[in-house]
């Protein structure tokens, strides 16, 4: 578990931008009814000139985020994915989006995190959905540190964001003070010749794991962080499948226009090459805490390294090419 | 400051540009953008304050919510000065300025608008960024009253009292036709003082084709309160055009040739006159 005394990627926002706003008045966060949910608690406690409750009224919530950006307000919007990349989806699009406005748009709870609250809950179609709205970045952070990097990088850049993260504490990937986090740049973690395996999110420390269990049957794994799937670190992606026989990608989404969705369009007009894209199926997920529901598509390090081998003996069957 | 003569004249010009550039364009909204036409032009020029030339941080901020009206706005802000009046003429071609529903592209605009239901709430965090920031900026945003049927409008509605955007005015083109007949045939929304009223708006009413009555109220609008401001402006869906007043085939109908020079004769000029 989190070497940060099992704090959540919340937290490490909240904190991060508490810490931001000390010295930034430009910097606000907006929630609607939601500041339990997001841990805003000692931010709107702390700063609430710069701090905008507007009850449980996503949509407003959003018009109102980007009126303060168009005032030069440098704005977080905060609160559950579910309610951000649905509800609140034509305001994004339109009043941040288009309008260029500098909020970053912060989906808590995202994916399966709310587990047995079931499909309501979920936001297993964020990825896809943001990712094909122009002008803005689509960012999942995979652990507290990366969060941290990702909250400073986001504060320091002009423009519309959607970063989706997890509701519990999840494994560190990196170690503190180890992870940089550059907007649009692939963060490669191990480099081998046989296995690429690409993922984002907390999914990212599921990936790791399976590769630590294909390198101890010999096989030779790359590992790649993919924490902005837009814009999409193109040439490190390609330049990594280039050195394998098989990709993996690795994603807390549908299997559909995620992660793997991009991946999968950058190498079929690029490098088309075996490939596997694991993530959620096109289903509403039955009843099940978040790492139940891992469990249950196959989300998990052993399950992830069987694919792989799969993947790699079909390959090796049907002889392509290396 | 306009007279009251000039501002008529400018509402003349102006209705005059609109019709001519939706008849260029092959498209536009007619029937909305000639009822908005005389609070547009008493906004821009008598109540707010801006410069054409560089977006001031106390500047008035204006938000087309109804935003298919955007060629009555175009023409003002051609007139105002934010735009070459050759624009108009581009309208809705291959790489033009002028989309047809309002962009930050255009000088002038300070947000996209085209799905109804945005503007208020962009407008109560533009007033509750100069609340805090002490600036004396109003942000005026005008809507329609068919865009009353989108729940966001109350949304928005709710948090500005909550918050005593004194510095909100809000504005209804209160034309009683969308495009499906009349608004309370579509979806019942009388009577409008009632509804702003109980969700802590100060409301005023006000003819909003007359410019006296414009004139008159905007320059009384008080500016220091802590009541958000709503005026219900009633007004003629095509208001200035015999045969598009009142008539809901005109919500977005493109006058041909010889229905422009009709229009153009009854708003007083002559082709020759107008192309000058």
């Amino acid at each position: 578990m989190s070497a940060q005394s099992g704090l959540s990627c919340r937290h490490a926002f909240t904190r991060t931008l508490a810490e931001i706003a000390a010295t930034d008045p430009l910097v606000y966060a907006v929630t609607s009814d939601a500041r339990g949910s997001v841990t805003l608690g000692d931010f709107a406690r702390d700063y609430p000139g710069q701090f905008v409750e507007t009850g449980i009224a996503e949509q407003n919530a959003t018009g109102i985020a980007a009126g303060l950006a168009l005032s030069g307000k440098n704005v977080f919007l905060c609160g559950p994915a579910c309610f951000y990349s649905a509800r609140a989806v034509e305001q994004v699009k339109n009043d941040i989006a288009y309008a260029n406005a500098n909020v970053t748009v912060l989906g808590v709870s995202g994916g399966v995190s709310y587990g047995a609250l079931g499909s309501t809950h979920h936001s297993l179609h964020d990825i896809g959905l943001y990712r094909a709205v122009p002008n803005l970045a689509v960012v999942l952070p995979a652990d507290y540190e990366e969060t941290v990097a990702a909250t400073r990088a986001l504060a320091a850049h002009h423009g519309p964001a959607y970063v989706r993260m997890g509701r519990g504490a999840v494994p560190d990937v990196y170690e503190p003070g180890t992870c940089r986090f550059e907007l649009g740049k692939a963060n490669v973690l191990a480099e081998g010749n046989e296995c690429a395996i690409l993922a984002c999110g907390e999914a990212l420390s599921h990936a790791v794991g399976a590769a630590r269990l294909l390198e101890e049957q010999g096989v030779s794994c790359s590992v790649v962080d993919v924490h902005s799937v837009k814009p999409l670190d193109r040439e490190t992606i390609l330049d990594v499948c280039a050195g394998a026989r098989v990709v993996l990608t690795v994603e807390e989404h549908s299997v559909y226009g995620g992660l793997g969705g991009a991946v999968a369009e950058l190498l079929a007009t690029n490098r088309p090459m075996p490939m596997a894209i694991i993530g959620f199926p096109d289903e509403f997920m039955p009843a099940g805490d978040s790492s139940e529901l891992f469990d249950f598509v196959g989300i998990r390090a052993d399950k992830i390294a069987e694919n792989a081998m799969r993947l790699l003996e079909s390959v090796s069957a049907h002889g392509a090419r290396r | 400051m306009k007279s009251i003569q000039e501002l008529q004249d400018i509402t003349r010009r102006v209705r005059v540009n609109l019709l001519r550039s939706i008849h260029t364009a092959g498209g536009g909204h007619t029937g909305g953008s000639l009822s908005s036409v005389d609070i547009l032009t008493t906004l821009f020029f008598r109540t707010m304050r801006y410069s054409p030339l560089e977006k001031l941080p106390d500047r008035d901020r204006f938000i087309l919510s109804k935003g298919h009206s955007a060629e009555g706005f175009y023409a003002v802000l051609a007139e105002a000065g934010f735009i070459p009046l050759e624009e108009l003429w581009n309208y809705g071609t291959f790489g033009a300025m002028l989309y047809g529903h309002p962009t930050p592209k255009v000088p002038g605009v300070e947000v996209p608008t085209g799905a109804l239901g945005h503007g208020l709430s962009i407008g109560v965090g533009m007033a509750i960024a100069a609340q805090r920031d002490q600036l004396p900026s109003r942000v005026f945003v005008l809507m329609g009253d068919g865009e009353q049927a989108e729940g966001s409008v109350w949304e928005a509605a709710m948090s500005a009292s909550h918050y005593r955007l004194g510095n909100l005015v809000g504005i209804i083109d209160h034309n009683k036709l969308q495009i499906s007949g009349t608004v309370d045939d579509v979806m019942t929304i009388s009577s409008l003082r009632d509804r702003w009223s109980s969700f802590g708006w100060r409301v005023f009413e006000v003819d909003g084709n007359n410019m006296e009555q414009l004139v008159e109220l905007f320059d009384a609008l008080p500016t220091d309160g802590d009541t958000p401001i709503m005026v219900v402006a009633h007004t003629v869906k095509g208001k200035g055009v015999s045969f598009i007043e009142n008539n809901p085939s005109w919500h977005h109908k493109v006058p041909s040739a010889e229905e422009l020079q009709r229009a153009l004769e009854e708003l007083g000029y002559q082709t020759a006159e107008v192309n000058q």
